[in-house]
């Protein structure tokens, strides 16, 4: 009971002394004010970095292709080390697989019951990303613009370009989708969602950029650098992580579906030919 | 572009989405989905092995049962048969004591008779040697009326044939 409350009271000074000697020090004062950190967060025009010296991108692209390496070489760790391992019954990572794999093809079989192959797999794509992609920030991966600024890597879609491809990925999943189940006129039911690439990008875009808004909010100032960011980037990061993932996916799954189900003409078309043969 | 939108990083996210869809595809979602259809048609197999089973074990107890009828028939057919047979048997052997008894009484009555044959037969024997006895000892003896001698041993006779 001694030895427990004698490391509590050693804890206590070292944070003290810790946050007394981080109040004290001081900074070296901001290199932009927060009008800037907030535009630059929205343009990323400003903090941009070399793309192996051929060309300055925006931190996202940096982020998007830093998750897909960590996604990928899970991905193949656990295809090497976990998969051939799997029993009838199965432990707790096989579980974990078993039902991310399940949620979404279940997602993509109940939405689009007539063409599901490719959609479950681009949706666990999609599904992934996002929910890595946003958790990715709680990294705080630093790296160096071209201005020799270091700068913490965001989430790749809280990047426009990051998001707008995503949306319009999907899109074109969707409009491939409608060819595969109805021809040309499959490309003119999903012409008619002409909105849905602006909506879905935006709307990424949209909530990811107001998490990051936010987290640069507190961040550029010290004094709320305490106990809130647990609830502001934990949180709300894990909280949209998951709904962003959940709506992204879900919506494609549906237009997918709704797009790539024969139309009831061609049915019975295909009904007539059958009585004839 | 309004927002720094810019066509040459969209077409390397969408070239990031394009490896990391084909990646995942296959080193995670086609591996783990294959596996899960395995388990599933593992599982359907060992439901339907389970059903022909429990549809073979159903038929066996059809056949038992219907075996269990077709003894219970014989076992009845049998208990009927033996039934008769014992009757019959039981009729025979009634029949044969009745015979036997029958045959005992006929018997019985014609050894009876013979006895009272033999003893009336005796008897009359008996008498006439009484009678000659009789008449003997009279003729043997003077001054007695030899008739009414004859009378008193007649008597004394018929008193024996009683008796």
């Amino acid at each position: 009971m001694k030895q427990h409350k004698k490391g509590l009271a050693i804890w206590l000074t070292a944070v003290l002394l810790l946050l007394i000697a981080a109040l004290l020090s001081g900074s070296p004062g901001r290199s932009e004010s927060v009008q800037e950190a907030m535009r630059d967060a929205v343009l990323h025009n400003v903090n941009r970095i070399s793309l192996f010296g051929l060309k300055e991108v925006s931190p996202g692209l940096i982020s998007a292709f830093l998750v897909t390496a960590i996604l990928l070489l899970t991905a193949a760790l656990i295809r090497v080390f976990a998969i051939p391992r799997f029993k009838l019954i199965p432990g707790k990572l096989q579980l974990v697989l078993e039902e991310a794999v399940g949620l979404f093809d279940r997602m993509a079989k109940t939405n689009s019951p007539h063409r599901c192959g490719f959609m479950g797999a681009y949706i666990f794509a999609a599904g992934a990303y996002i929910f890595v992609g946003t958790l990715f920030e709680l990294l705080g991966i630093q790296a160096i613009t071209t201005h020799g600024h270091p700068v913490t890597l965001p989430a790749p879609l809280s990047d426009v370009n990051a998001a707008i491809a995503l949306g319009t990925l999907s899109y074109l999943v969707i409009l491939s989708g409608g060819i595969a189940g109805n021809g040309p006129k499959g490309i003119l039911k999903t012409l008619k969602e002409f909105s849905l690439p602006i909506s879905m990008s935006f709307r990424l875009f949209g909530a990811l950029l107001s998490g990051l808004l936010v987290t640069e909010l507190v961040y550029y100032f010290v004094h709320l650098s305490f106990v809130l960011p647990v609830v502001v980037g934990v949180l709300f990061t894990l909280l949209h992580a998951l709904i962003q993932t959940y709506v992204l996916t879900m919506l494609t799954a549906l237009y997918y579906g709704e797009v790539s189900e024969p139309s009831h003409g061609q049915g019975k078309k295909t009904k007539k030919k059958t009585k004839s043969v | 572009m309004p927002l720094n939108i810019d066509l040459q990083q969209i077409l390397l996210h969408w070239l990031n989405l394009a490896i990391l869809t084909g990646g995942l595809y296959f080193l995670l979602f086609k591996p783990v989905k294959r596996f899960m259809e395995q388990r599933e048609a593992h599982y359907r197999e060992l439901d339907r092995q389970a059903a022909d089973k429990l549809a073979q074990a159903e038929q066996l107890k059809l056949d038992c049962q219907a075996k269990l009828d077709r003894a219970d028939d014989e076992i009845h057919q049998e208990k009927v048969k033996a039934q008769q047979a014992a009757q019959q048997a039981a009729q025979e052997q009634m029949e044969q004591a009745e015979e036997q008894a029958k045959h005992i009484v006929a018997k019985a009555k014609a050894e009876a008779e013979q006895s009272r044959e033999r003893a009336i037969r005796e008897s009359q024997k008996e008498l006439r040697e009484l009678a000659a006895q009789a008449a003997r000892k009279l003729a043997g003896q003077p001054g007695t009326d030899p008739f009414d001698q004859f009378l008193d041993l007649t008597e004394g006779g018929s008193a024996h044939a009683k008796r």
